[in-house]
């Protein structure tokens, strides 16, 4: 830690000037930028699609149920058309708003897993093997968590 | 309470949680789920659900611009969502087993350490120093600062890498993106500089909250009647709070006022843990 607050300089008795992938990234080219326009368009297609679509879902909610009154002080999950992807697809069809909303909202939740999975295609092109492999984990994190049969 | 009353309450205070996450940087999850729970009596379980899908919106929504921006450190952020993916997986199940006193009390306390961690005077040390590790897992990087670019390296990965967990457990069980815990392992642990932290912090909650959302969602805890208003209104709250902070210079006094609060808020949280209210 005692050389904190100093700059070392890529050591050139250690190759590390003309080292293929350069500590600094800044100057690493195109390719790195390229992903972040990507990444960044991902993120924020995905945000605004979902946001629309659960509130839609949200206005045929209140529409139908504006009136009722809630009650979520006793847990008790989800209204059981919702409880799988099947019923969640067939209610959005007969245009239930609750139905809408969690399609909404299990696409904002796929946004970020779905910029995991563009990240590893783009550390593949790039050739980043390390990153491929880190970037898989988590994916596999994700899917893991998902299918862990925590379901209920 | 109709459906439609409901609805706009929750919509405007997830406004203005949204506004105050984004002006203090806590978040929108620490003022959503104190609301939900002890003032509109939702049961905690549907409370983080509702939040949890409220950061992610947050989260994925501000990452998008500070990505094009190039601060944001990908690799950096991939190797460490290694570390809060697992981790918020290990947090939702946790959160399934026990009970909903303790989830209410350790939300306090997280409350409380957070606003003290956000009132600490921040002495920013970065480490141009750049480890073997940091080399071999091209962590380094730089990023702009007025027109030229600033490079810096990674200290001590082994041990920002064991508080991203950490901060992935408390994420997962708590609905909550806990920036207070990943400013930690960043600034303080791996020395990484606040404009870096804060915007890779950011760009890996989303993905962070993804891996316990999808255990919160298929038990349930994610009720469309509530996430509807608080997804929507905490998206919008802190719009408005990333449009304030461009133009306001200081926020010291807004800190201290909402540090107040916080602590009135997780003291309430805490008691109606203890007397088993929540």
């Amino acid at each position: 830690m005692g050389l904190q607050g100093k700059y070392n300089p890529p050591n050139p008795l250690k190759g590390e000037h003309k080292a293929k992938n350069s500590p600094f990234r800044g100057l690493r080219g195109f390719k790195d930028k390229d992903m972040q326009v990507i990444i960044g368009w991902i993120l924020r297609a995905g945000v605004t699609i979902s946001m629309l679509i659960v509130f839609i879902g949200g206005i045929f909610f209140i529409y139908r149920h504006g009136g009722s009154i809630p009650d979520y002080h006793v847990f008790k999950g989800v209204p059981w058309f919702i409880h799988n992807t099947n019923g969640i697809i067939n209610a959005t069809l007969n245009f239930k708003g609750q139905a809408i909303i969690q399609l909404g909202i299990i696409l904002l939740i796929a946004t970020p897993v779905i910029r995991v999975a563009f990240s590893a295609i783009g550390f593949i092109i790039e050739k980043d093997y390390l990153y491929t492999a880190i970037t898989l984990i988590v994916l596999l994190i994700i899917v893991g968590s998902m299918l862990s049969g925590h379901a209920g | 309470m109709s459906v439609i009353v409901f609805t706009v309450i929750l919509l405007l205070g997830s406004y203005f949680a949204g506004l105050l996450g984004s002006l203090t940087g806590l978040g929108g999850g620490f003022v959503i789920i104190p609301l939900l729970t002890l003032l509109l009596h939702v049961d905690i379980h549907y409370a983080i659900g509702a939040s949890l899908v409220s950061v992610i919106a947050t989260s994925s929504g501000s990452a998008a611009a500070y990505v094009k921006e190039g601060i944001t450190n990908i690799r950096l952020g991939m190797f460490l969502e290694i570390a809060t993916t697992a981790g918020a997986f290990t947090g939702a199940i946790i959160a399934i087993y026990i009970p909903t006193q303790f989830i209410a009390i350790l939300f306090g306390l997280i409350l409380i350490f957070s606003a003290i961690i956000s009132l600490r005077p921040k002495a920013e040390q970065i480490a141009h120093r750049q480890t073997w590790l940091s080399k071999k897992l091209k962590l380094n990087g730089s990023y702009p600062v007025n027109d030229h670019m600033v490079e810096y390296g990674v200290s001590n990965i082994a041990g920002g890498f064991f508080m991203m967990i950490f901060a992935g457990i408390i994420s997962g069980l708590l609905g909550i993106g806990s920036g207070a815990l990943k400013v930690i392992a960043m600034d303080g642990i791996m020395r990484i500089p606040f404009k870096v932290s804060t915007t890779t912090s950011n760009f890996m909650i989303g993905a962070t909250a993804a891996a316990s959302a999808v255990v919160y969602l298929q038990r349930g805890y994610i009720h469309p009647g509530l996430a509807m208003p608080v997804v929507i209104g905490v998206l919008l709250g802190a719009i408005s709070g990333s449009k304030i902070l461009v133009n306001a210079t200081s926020s010291t006094s807004l800190r201290w006022i909402f540090a107040v609060v916080i602590t009135f808020v997780a003291v309430q949280m805490i008691y109606n843990g203890i007397a088993g209210k929540i």
